[in-house]
């Protein structure tokens, strides 16, 4: 089965965002930039399910401007076939909303025909959560969110989900969407020699433009602000100091 | 200007969640419907219909709503919209999987995780791990909103408004559940916890998460974990307070032996009062404790449990 993949490119997990002094957005200028991890345990079980024989090619996607090729090489190395780029106009500040990319994407998946998507959970930096559901509602597919684990059988596809207060699984219809949660594998490393194949292989551009959606914005960010800062604590020498600051001073226990 | 909530329940209970839902809601606008779609879940109906501040219950009743399976249940919100502004329901794991849906079948984005109503187009809502706060209008005729329940107070229960039934069956035929494999534990709920103790890489194994449940107990309160604790197999899933687990902002939070990672903290810098204990005097929780002891925990769990 044909595998589709749509990675982002974000913020590296370990960057600690600033917000603009003009709170207009966060900094990201000469900020390291990074696959976005959900993706990365996106494209590891699209590899798996190549290696197991069920997939049998694997399509990884990205929208955005040029950098974002760069995110769509790395999926390239850790083992996905062809690679497609949707160019979009946006300054790097901007952002498409959720209903956009999912619309960009269901043309991409109405040309290319996969029996299984398979996207992150959330993309770490706008924390929305919203895209493979959104996808799966404009394509008519089921969806497996914050799966733990994937199985391919026949025609349907069994998720276990991670859901408040423990797990579920489900069995979907083929074709079917699928977001990963962070149980689901452990990413590989993408070994030199990969890299360096990973440059030959397919890499096509798209413009946005060409698709015929409209996308305009449904939302406005009016402005980015950093939170509250919490005032610095002590540190106490003992536990019964401890315990005397809880019950009279921040008065939390009895 | 209508608004609709959509219950969070198990079939048998209604989760606290829905009402602090439907205190955001209340800052949107008045004219308040809960819809409690399940299967068998008339008791849940009866609870809803006590919540204050809303003007209906609208219950549906039918197995193909048992397990919020979001092929269906998206079908019927949907069904339902035409008469609301605004759809909300809480960001919980049920609220993520369905309401994206809904808002692609009503050719509209979301407004995912709102913390703060500044007008009934217009939220905040937190970036990067809660390293930004965002404030953010939506431009779209229909407003579909997740809210988070730690940035909104509870609605009483003392109110008695009317149940209708509705019969809509909405089924898309394109999923079925199998399993539900739920944590068993008589503790309070992580999210709704008026304390939580967490463990982090540093308990070392999962027997040793066993010196945090005396002080659990004497504290009432919920265990929590790191996602290098969840990760490293000590506790389920379940329990991972952070970006991608739960978010809980708790009177108390103790964390044990937790270094204090982004991503932890997007789980719970607004905790009123944060505790660490930690033998690392360096390690980043120091920085957002209001009390931090440095300290092996294998020492200081015992002491702390014997001196509550």
């Amino acid at each position: 089965m044909k595998v589709l993949v749509p990675i982002k490119r974000v913020i590296d997990y370990n960057v600690k965002v600033r917000v603009k002094t003009d709170n207009s957005n966060v900094d990201l200028s000469n900020t390291k930039m990074a696959i976005n991890p959900f993706c990365e345990i996106a494209v590891e079980e699209a590899v798996r399910l190549k290696e197991a024989g069920i997939a049998t090619e694997i399509i990884a996607i990205s929208i955005g401007d040029k950098s974002c090729q760069e995110q769509l090489r790395t999926a390239l190395a850790l083992g996905a076939d062809r690679a497609i780029q949707i160019e979009t106009d946006l300054q790097p500040s901007e952002s498409l909303d959720s209903i956009n990319i999912a619309k960009l994407l269901q043309k991409i998946v109405e040309e290319e025909e996969p029996q299984l998507i398979i996207l992150g959970k959330q993309a770490i930096d706008s924390d929305n959560n919203q895209t493979g559901q959104m996808l799966a509602a404009l394509t008519g597919m089921p969806q497996g969110t914050f799966a733990s684990a994937v199985k391919v059988e026949g025609d349907k596809v069994n998720v276990t989900r991670e859901v408040d207060g423990g797990l579920q699984s489900l069995a979907l219809n083929l074709p079917a969407i699928v977001t990963t949660d962070l149980r689901l594998n452990e990413p590989r490393y993408a070994s030199l020699p990969n890299i360096m194949k990973a440059k030959r292989k397919p890499l096509v551009v798209r413009s946005a433009s060409e698709f015929g959606i409209d996308l305009t914005p449904r939302t406005k960010l009016l402005k980015v602000t950093a939170p509250a800062q919490r005032q610095a604590g002590i540190v106490v020498k003992s536990i019964d100091e401890l315990v005397d600051k809880l019950k009279n001073e921040a008065k939390v226990i009895s | 200007m209508s608004i609709l909530v959509i219950a969070e329940h198990d079939n048998s209970a209604l989760k606290t969640e829905t009402l602090k839902t439907v205190t955001a809601a209340q800052q949107i606008g008045s004219d308040i419907t809960l819809l409690v779609a399940g299967f068998n879940c008339q008791s849940v109906a009866e609870s809803a219909a006590k919540v204050n501040g809303i003007s209906k219950v609208l219950v549906c009743d039918n197995t193909v709503y048992q397990h919020q399976l979001a092929e269906n249940v998206s079908l019927l919100i949907t069904e339902l919209a035409a008469d609301y502004e605004h759809i909300l329901a809480t960001a919980s794991t049920t609220g993520k999987n369905i309401m994206p849906r809904v808002a692609a079948l009503l050719d509209v984005t979301q407004i995912s995780d709102i913390i703060g109503v500044e007008s009934n187009n217009t939220f905040t809502r937190p970036i990067y791990a809660g390293n930004a706060i965002a404030t953010v209008q939506s431009l779209d005729a229909k407003k579909v909103i997740t809210v988070r329940s730690t940035g909104f107070d509870a609605v009483n229960t003392d109110g008695n408004a009317d149940i209708f039934n509705i019969d809509t069956v909405t089924d898309a035929g394109l999923s079925n559940h199998i399993a539900d494999e739920f944590t068993k534990s008589e503790r309070p709920d992580l999210g709704a916890a008026g304390v939580v103790i967490s463990g982090g890489r540093g308990m070392q194994n999962g027997d040793n998460f066993k010196l945090l449940d005396g002080i659990a107990d004497k504290l009432g309160a919920a265990i929590g974990a790191s996602r290098a604790a969840v990760d490293a197999g000590f506790v389920p899933n379940d329990m991972q307070v952070g970006q991608t687990g739960k978010i809980v902002a708790p009177d108390l939070y103790i964390a044990v032996g937790i270094s204090g990672a982004i991503q932890h903290l997007a789980g719970m810098k607004d905790s009123k009062i944060i505790v660490a204990i930690n033998k690392d005097p360096d390690a980043p929780i120091f920085q957002v404790a209001d009390y931090g002891i440095v300290a092996d925990l294998f020492d200081a769990l015992p002491e702390l449990e014997s001196k509550l």
